[in-house]
């Protein structure tokens, strides 16, 4: 399969199995079907007399190599499937060591905090159960990831220490290494609890939607005020002090405002290097929803923001924004690239109350529960569901010529948006191919600039 | 053969194929920093 794009003035093509990726001109983007050179005779003669028959000939030669080398139209793997489903290794958590909030954010998907229940804190033999559990079943892995999550996972510092100081005794014994994370609001931010961030956390996310209009319009204090204010210098103070440690500052879009590159760009100009900002999560009923009409302005921002990244790079507004980073050449292996995020499978959210989630969107969907930490994950039906779900379960995603590269999009996403973990989210995936074409754009540009 | 009208990117990038894969030292893409929008294309292979 070959996927052909035009996007801000660059002309390409990507072949999906090989994943070799083109910078082509006007004449081969004519030339190239979906699954084979186009063959019509009456678009041929047209190019013919438009091009000149010997530059087609030419650039049919060209097609043609690349097509012998494996680089068009190669032929799809077959050995990856087998190998895909793996039910029995956890590698990965999500602790709500908090469910409840100092913030009150309108968009909020865990219900400020509560995640549909009651407000919480995780005990430390909770915390620890959890560990243990994850220890016991990553089998021969070697990395555990572990985020500290909410709510506001700041509310529950404390444990937040013990539970690393614990992580760090298991990674003698049972010769493991833990990556800490943490996702705050940064409201509680203090010196202190920055500079343990620093020396404990593998990566840090610090949530701010961008300008103050935008952010206040959505996150707002439990008195309803606006967040900005006494958020972002302590998200400044934080990435400062980060230093080269990775963090992202993440925001959130949704159809209160589309146009969120001014947002990122806003973010770029307070100094921040590392952003990520995401589509709205959220039932499609909800006025800020994002809908099929929204999309057309959703891929001009993006346009817009592809090209405040080009003008930004070199100078010391250079950023990076997490979905235009895309390593053509060192990419993950198929087998991740079919299953994704790993979400009911290698991947667990827990409660304060030891109740494990396929992932934090889930929690609180008391049919997804799958087990607690005292008896591990033992709702076999739906972890069956889960490790089924990779793109060679998604008849869309298998059609698709993106499947390598968002590996058939979030679970939750689905089964909010069409109750059914197998049919992706259309919203979510129409975003995502425009997000990988933006990228792939990028990178022919810089290498044009390179030479 | 020079090419006038493709410009090879990238060769090749999906050669991990097979048993020799999925060896799980990766992080999860949800957790590096979107926690919503689940994406692969950008995670780094760890082998």
């Amino acid at each position: 399969m070959v996927h052909k794009f035009k996007r801000n003035g660059v002309i390409m093509a990507t072949d999906i199995n090989s994943g070799a990726v083109h910078v082509i001109d006007d004449l081969v983007y004519e030339l190239l079907g979906e699954t084979s050179v186009d063959n019509d005779k009456k678009k041929n003669l047209y190019l013919e007399n438009t091009y000149g028959v010997d530059t087609v000939k030419a650039a049919m030669a060209e097609i043609n190599e690349l097509t012998e080398n494996g680089m068009l139209y190669s032929a799809p793997d077959t050995e990856s499937e087998s190998i895909t489903r793996n039910q029995s290794i956890i590698k990965a958590m999500c602790l709500h060591v908090a469910h409840d909030c100092n913030l009150s954010c309108e968009y909020c998907f865990a219900a400020e905090g509560t995640f549909h229940g009651e407000r919480g804190m995780m005990s430390e033999e909770t915390g620890k159960k959890a560990l243990d559990l994850l220890v016991k079943r990553s089998g021969s892995r070697r990395q555990l990831e572990v985020d500290f999550f909410g709510g506001e996972p700041l509310l529950n510092f404390p444990l937040i220490k013990k539970l690393v100081h614990y992580g760090r005794s298991l990674e003698k014994t049972a010769d493991k290494r833990f990556r800490f994370t943490l996702t705050t609001n940064g409201l509680a931010l203090t010196e202190e609890i920055m500079d343990y961030i620093n020396e404990e956390m593998d990566n840090v996310v610090l949530s701010l939607d961008g300008r103050r209009s935008v952010n206040d319009r959505m996150r707002k204090t439990l008195t309803g005020e606006g967040s900005y204010d006494a958020i972002q210098p302590r998200i400044s103070q934080m990435v400062q002090k980060r230093g080269s440690k990775p963090y992202f500052v993440r925001g959130t879009f949704t159809a209160r405002h589309l146009d969120f590159a001014a947002d990122v760009i806003h973010m770029s100009d307070l100094g921040y290097d590392q952003i990520s900002v995401e589509p709205v999560v959220g039932p499609p009923e909800m006025e800020y929803a994002l809908q099929e009409n929204h999309i057309p302005i959703i891929e001009k921002e993006y346009e817009k923001l592809a090209e405040a990244y080009l003008q930004r790079k070199g100078t010391e507004n250079e950023f990076r924004f997490f979905h235009f980073i895309l390593d053509l050449k060192q990419g993950p292996c198929m087998k991740k690239r079919a299953s994704g995020c790993g979400a009911g499978t290698e991947y667990l959210a827990v409660t304060p109350e030891g109740d494990l989630y396929p992932c934090h969107q889930f929690v609180g969907q008391k049919d997804f529960c799958l087990g607690t930490v005292d008896s591990g994950p033992v709702n076999n039906s739906k972890l069956e569901s889960f490790a089924n779900a990779t793109i060679y379960d998604k008849p869309a995603c298998m059609d698709c010529w993106a499947k390598y590269y968002c590996s058939g999009g979030c679970h939750a996403n689905a089964y909010f948006a069409n109750h059914q973990l197998n049919q992706p989210y259309e919203i979510g995936c129409q975003m995502e191919k425009i997000r990988i074409e933006t990228a792939m754009t990028i990178l022919a540009l810089e290498s044009e600039e390179s030479e | 053969m020079t090419k006038k009208h493709i410009k090879t990117l990238n060769d090749k990038n999906l050669p991990a194929k097979g048993a020799d894969t999925g060896c799980g030292e990766c992080q999860t893409s949800c957790q590096s920093a979107c926690k919503t929008s689940c994406t692969v294309g950008n995670q780094i292979c760890e082998k």
